[in-house]
């Protein structure tokens, strides 16, 4: 009992030490922010791979997923005769809950996992302490660029893999099961609230990148300097995000949209 | 700019230091002094927390006790700007170049010029080349770090590291895991640097001969201690039967060949 008391306060000041680690690393982040703007090619460089070459990923995931939303969408809406809410059923799942949630997990998966890798690496090189001993901070240098270009291009991506899957969910409902065009789109133009759905929908994505940069970075700036070290930090990159994603978005959906 | 009177003959200055890893004491009350303009090399076996000295002289490591004056300012009690400040006046050598790979040869040695100062890119290809040329790898510019062997990654690194003109540089195991000519091409580099540039060098080592050819005064450390000290003819002929050990590189002696154990026979002849 002893000993199991004893692990437990181990592993609680464990984590709590690692939480405090990783504010300090977010408020130095965001303290480099006004470092790294007056360079926009440090951000540019960063938005392309972790943003650009995130893009085929998301557009394929997106196509498909909005695709699946057409078929089971018709299956279970033509037995009600609401086949011509299908545009709606499409456009609503994926602005709301699918596409900030989807692309923010296959996001960690590309790019969070990558960035953990990169940045562990660096400091297994020694070239994290290089640069300190250079003289140039690596938080300002390295991980707030990083980590800009994570909290730009998640909402972005959210928007094209929404925007595919809508274009998906057409294809099959419109394209191949024969649901009627003009009340395809109609339905959706009329159900679709700007604030309510789409603005919140960004939201979520918003957040869900912060975290998801946030927790792919200092994952990696804390991980053990070694080949096993920096694989298990990459690991956690994956697991954390992803349910800090899912707890977050429920979170989220209930403020947004529950009367909880 | 020199702010007591002790700073002016000793660049760095380690005052009782001492320092500890759990429960391990790395330094116990460490003293030394670097002269400014020679070569200072401290040696002693692996793990004894040489590199860790060099940590501690460039403020990444706190000490828990002592103090470390560089250049008459004590680095642990300077604000971060200050300490960036001081860190552009010394350049560090890592054991492993500590390259950064997304970048080639040439963008490498012009990083601490673009990141610290102004100057047109013009002015940064003159200097870049001139610093590249000085250890013989101009030619290399355009190769990516991944592309260069062992020894020409660590001179790269150290064109780098005379970027910014400093006023010392800090050697982690420079001569480590080089084939000869590399070897041989570092201690000169190393040597004629010093001397030309008008620079302070500390090396960390426990390669002894290249060392000792180099340095004009050796610190040996041992278990958080200083076990002996003099210019390299001093150290070879000491009375220390340590430090003769180390020097000639005896198998057993002061320190034992077996790591601590029980009764040989005993461990073989009882069953577990």
């Amino acid at each position: 009992m002893l000993e199991f008391l004893e692990l437990l306060g181990k592993t609680a000041r464990g984590s709590f030490a690692k939480l405090g680690r990783a504010t300090f690393f977010l408020m130095h982040v965001l303290a480099g922010i006004r470092e790294v703007l007056p360079r926009p090619n440090l951000l540019n460089k960063q938005l392309y791979s972790v943003g650009v070459l995130s893009f085929l990923i998301i557009a394929i995931s997106g196509l498909f997923v909005g695709m699946v939303l057409g078929l089971q969408g018709y299956y279970i809406l033509s037995d009600f005769g609401a086949d011509e809410s299908l545009g709606l059923m499409v456009a609503a799942s994926l602005v709301r809950e699918l596409g900030p949630v989807v692309s923010a997990l296959l996001f960690a998966g590309r790019a969070g996992s990558a960035l953990t890798a990169e940045i562990g690496l660096m400091k297994a090189t020694e070239q994290l302490s290089g640069m300190e001993m250079m003289a140039v901070d690596p938080i300002n240098r390295i991980i707030t660029p990083r980590f800009l270009a994570g909290l730009i291009s998640t909402p972005l991506l959210a928007a094209i893999f929404s925007s595919i899957g809508v274009m998906g969910g057409h294809l099959v409902g419109v394209g191949m099961l024969g649901v009627d065009d003009g009340a395809f789109w109609a339905q959706m133009q009329n159900g679709i609230d700007f604030n309510e759905d789409i603005i919140n929908g960004v939201i979520k994505s918003v957040v869900f990148g912060f975290v998801v940069s946030w927790i792919a970075l200092f994952e990696g700036y804390d991980s053990v300097p070694t080949s096993e070290g920096v694989s298990r930090a990459t690991t956690r990159t994956v697991v954390n995000s992803a349910f800090s994603i899912l707890g977050l978005d429920f979170i989220l959906t209930a403020l947004m949209f529950g009367d909880i | 700019m020199p702010t007591s009177a002790s700073s002016t003959n000793h660049i760095v200055s380690v005052e009782n230091l001492s320092f500890s890893r759990g429960t391990r004491k790395i330094f116990d009350d460490v003293s030394l002094n670097i002269p400014r303009g020679k070569v200072t090399a401290i040696m002693g076996p692996s793990g004894t927390g040489k590199t860790t000295l060099l940590k501690l002289i460039g403020g990444q490591l706190y000490p828990n006790a002592g103090r470390i004056l560089v250049d008459g300012q004590n680095v642990h009690q300077l604000k971060t700007r200050e300490l960036y400040n001081l860190r552009k006046r010394m350049g560090m050598l890592f054991q492993s170049g500590a390259l950064l790979t997304d970048m080639n040869v040439y963008d490498n040695v012009a990083f601490p010029l673009r990141e610290h100062t102004h100057l047109p890119e013009s002015m940064i290809r003159t200097l870049v080349l001139m610093k590249l040329q000085a250890v013989g790898l101009r030619g290399a510019h355009q190769l990516m770090p991944n592309e260069l062997s062992g020894g020409m990654a660590r001179r790269v690194a150290l064109a780098r590291a005379i970027a910014l003109d400093p006023m010392m540089i800090m050697y982690d195991e420079p001569f480590t895991g080089q084939d000869p000519i590399s070897m041989g091409a570092l201690v000169h580099l190393i040597k004629s640097l010093n001397t030309t540039l008008g620079l302070t060098s500390i090396i960390v080592s426990h390669d002894v001969h290249e060392t000792a050819a180099i340095a004009d005064y050796i610190y040996v450390l041992s278990e958080g201690r200083i076990v002996g000290q003099g210019t390299p003819q001093q150290l070879a002929s000491s009375d220390s039967a340590w430090v003769q050990q180390f020097m000639n590189g005896d198998a057993d002696g002061p320190v034992h060949f077996h790591y601590p154990a029980r009764d040989y026979l005993d461990d073989l002849l009882t069953a577990k």
